[in-house]
Order: structure tokens, then C-alpha cells, then sequence
């Protein structure tokens, strides 16, 4: 597994990121911003009860993101910060390949597909290639792309030619 | 380059976006089924979302204090942007896809190219935003093509729908003065070098849907540099702008 940037202590106070660790996708409650990977830097300033927190959007018109600084801002606040600022930096653009492994485990178990890995995912599924798509309901890789746009910004539709349930697929970024 | 044509020169790749975002949120609840009443809504989103990143910074480029909003609901037709393509109107939905193919094919090869863009923002919005158009670009590819090789109907829909925007191509590659300095200025692209792998795959497409490249001869262009719009920009921003017209400063 690769080493996640945002479980490395050096970015950040331990006690902020403490503090940060259960405040939740408004969109997919299941997942915690930090299983989602777009808390990119955490830095504590003691001194003055300051905080400021860089965050990166998932899709660029994602309506969840102005819930999620909204949040970020009011548990921190809540915990006893006195300041706190929430940037958004584009660069280096989100990608799926930074959801956590317990993020996918969760997803999978909320009935929703977590985006596909290695060589069958990232890159080769934005230039068109079919990725390999296990139905979180029964496993099941026998299954068809209904739509590569769902629900949300982040997900397309899915059906599983074997249990026939629809279900919702966390698309390759 | 100067401030204000770098500002132009990020106002043209905004208003294109919000202006075809705008129109395919006029879908929402229209589409002639759920799932592609969802695909288009998902598109405007990415596109009205890439919008915002532009003005935001086109606002601070500028530093005379508008933001995305002052840029979005402030500006009169004149002042706008966009190329005529995506402003023309939805017709039915083979003039939509028509319109938004031929679009999201020279989209994807400007935002390439500016991911190499020596302002480092708009670099930085043009990779994330590449991400999101190869999605868009597929999409409504695929609908050319399921169109165009479909039924009798639906190709003669399609065949009509390519004739109807295609002479809104050429204004695409067109370069003038601040497109120039743009590219000059290591910031911008060169438009006139990307048509050819804009012909290849629109080309690609067209064959695959085994359709011919419409033989239109009329072209009309100035949307982009001069803001001689058709007359349909006006009706959109009437809309768009609606709020912030008749509840001056509203906010919410």
C-alpha cells in the first residue's frame, strides 16, 4: 500500500488533524475527508489558536466542497481555534488513486463500487478503456456501464448482469 | 502581454464554459431519459465549476476587486467571450450533442495544451479540468456516433443537427491579437495548430457513425474576439443574470 500523504504526521498538528479525522463527505457520508484525500495539508500555528487548513477539490463544480470547508471550519472552531483559514489549491489535481483503502473497503460496503486500481484504472479508464468493475453486491465482475455520469459528480451507473441490481460506481479520475 | 489581454484571454476560455454550462443545465428535467438528464447535468456542473476557477482568477489578474460573480452576472452581451458554437440554442437533443462534440474535441485539445501554461493557475485548472473533459468528450461522442449509425430518423436528425453548427467551427481556430500575445507570452495556445487533431478525431467519430463531414460553406465568427454575438446570447443572459439585475447585490 502506498504511504498516503495526509497519515503523515509531518503535515500537520496531530491534535488538528485529530480533530479533522471524522468530519464526513456530505455526499457520501460513509467516507471521511481524509479517506477521501482531499485534505492535502493540515499546519497549526500554537501560538495564536490558528489554523490553516489546504484543501483540493474533488471534480471542479463538486457542490459538496463549499459544504465540506463549511465543516471543516466549524469543527476546528468548535475545538477551540480561534482563526481558521480553509485554502483550495488545484495543483496537483485530485485523483482516485488517493482514496485510502479503508475508504474503498467502505465504499464497497455502502453499496457503492470503489474506483478501479493499477493498469486497468486511473489513466487508461480517462482514455476510454473499459475498467474491470466488481458488483458490491454480490462481486460479481460481470457487469455493464449504464452511464458514465451518476448521482454525483464522482460516481457513474452501473448494472450487474448477474444479481441484476443497479448500483452506483466511484468513477476513475 | 499586458494585464488586460491576459485577462481576455481567460475570459474567452470562461465564458465558454459557463455560457454551454448554462445551456445544457436548460435540459435539467427536459432529456429524453433520466440517465442523460443526469449525464448533462453532470457536464454543465464540471463546466459552470471550471467557470468559476477561470473568473476567480481572471478577477485577481485584474485586481480591481471583481470577483466570479461580478464577472458572471455583471457583464453585458457585448462584454462576453464565447465562441457562437455554445451559445446556440438546444434544438433537440442531436443538436445538443452535435454542438457539444464538436466543442468538447477542441476543449480537450486547448486544456492539454494549457496544462503547459507558463501562468501556473491556469495550468493548474487546465489539468484538472482535462480529467473532466475526456469524460465529456466521450460522452457526447458516443451519442454521435449511436445517433448517426442509428435509425433512419436519428441519422437524418444527426446529418441535420452537424449542418447547423459546423459553420461555428472555424471561429475555434481563429487567432488574433490577444491570442497572439497569449501564446507569445508562453500563457496561451496556438488554436490555428491544434485543428488538425481536431479534424482527426472529429473525423474519427464521423466515420465511425458513418457519416460524412458536413460540406457547409458559410462560417461566421467574432463570438470570441469581438463579442458579435447572435442574437441568442442575449436571451441566455437575460436568464443567467436575472437575479442580480432586478436584486442588485442579493446574496444568499
Amino acid at each position: 500500500m502506498n504511504t498516503h500523504p495526509i497519515t503523515d504526521p509531518a503535515l500537520g498538528d496531530r491534535a488538528a488533524w485529530a480533530v479533522l479525522r471524522d468530519v464526513t463527505d456530505p455526499e457520501i457520508p460513509v467516507l471521511t475527508l481524509e479517506d477521501l484525500g482531499v485534505i492535502r495539508a493540515v499546519d497549526v500555528d500554537l501560538e495564536h489558536h490558528s489554523v490553516h487548513v489546504t484543501i483540493t477539490p474533488t471534480y471542479s463544480g463538486c457542490p459538496a466542497m463549499q459544504t465540506m470547508e463549511i465543516d471543516i471550519r466549524d469543527r476546528l472552531m468548535r475545538a477551540g481555534f480561534t482563526t481558521v483559514d480553509v485554502e483550495t489549491v488545484l495543483s496537483p489535481a485530485w485523483t482516485t488513486d488517493w482514496l485510502t483503502e479503508t475508504g474503498r473497503e467502505k465504499l464497497r460496503a455502502y453499496g457503492i463500487a470503489p474506483p478501479a486500481k493499477g493498469e486497468g484504472g486511473g489513466k487508461a479508464v480517462l482514455m476510454g478503456h473499459d475498467p474491470v468493475v466488481a458488483c458490491p453486491q454480490c462481486g460479481s465482475e460481470d457487469t455493464k456501464p449504464i452511464s458514465e455520469f451518476g448521482s454525483t459528480a464522482c460516481k457513474a451507473l452501473y448494472r450487474c448482469n448477474a444479481c441484476l441490481e443497479p448500483f452506483d460506481y466511484f468513477k476513475c479520475i | 502581454m499586458n494585464k488586460d489581454q491576459h485577462v481576455e484571454f481567460l475570459l474567452r476560455l470562461g465564458d465558454n464554459s459557463l455560457v454551454l454550462g448554462h445551456r445544457l443545465s436548460e435540459w435539467c428535467g427536459h432529456a429524453p431519459v433520466l440517465e442523460e438528464d443526469i449525464a448533462m447535468t453532470n457536464v454543465a456542473l464540471d463546466l459552470i465549476g471550471q467557470a468559476r476557477m477561470l473568473y476567480s482568477h481572471a478577477g485577481e489578474i485584474e485586481g480591481k476587486g471583481r470577483d466570479e460573480d461580478a464577472i458572471a452576472y455583471l457583464r453585458d452581451v457585448l462584454d462576453w467571450r464565447n465562441c457562437l458554437l455554445v451559445e446556440q440554442p438546444n434544438g433537440d437533443f442531436a443538436d445538443t450533442m452535435a454542438r457539444q462534440f464538436l466543442f468538447d474535441v477542441w476543449n480537450f485539445e486547448v486544456f492539454s495544451a494549457l496544462t503547459k501554461s507558463s501562468d501556473e493557475q491556469l495550468a493548474a485548472i487546465a489539468a484538472k479540468a482535462l480529467k473532466e473533459i475526456s469524460y465529456h468528450r466521450r460522452h457526447s461522442g458516443d451519442w454521435v456516433i449511436r445517433l448517426g449509425d442509428g435509425t433512419e430518423e436519428s441519422r437524418a436528425k444527426m446529418i441535420a443537427a452537424l449542418d447547423r453548427v459546423w459553420g461555428f467551427t472555424d471561429e475555434l481556430f481563429q487567432m488574433d491579437d490577444v491570442d497572439k500575445a497569449a501564446l507569445a507570452a508562453g500563457i496561451g495556445v496556438d488554436l490555428e495548430a491544434l485543428r488538425p487533431a481536431w479534424e482527426s478525431h472529429v473525423g474519427a467519430v464521423l466515420a465511425e457513425a458513418g457519416l460524412e463531414k458536413p460540406s457547409v460553406t458559410w462560417s461566421v465568427k467574432g463570438g470570441r474576439t469581438k463579442g458579435h454575438h447572435s442574437e441568442h446570447l442575449g436571451f441566455l443572459l437575460a436568464e443567467l443574470q436575472f437575479m442580480q439585475r432586478a436584486y442588485p447585490n442579493s446574496n444568499w
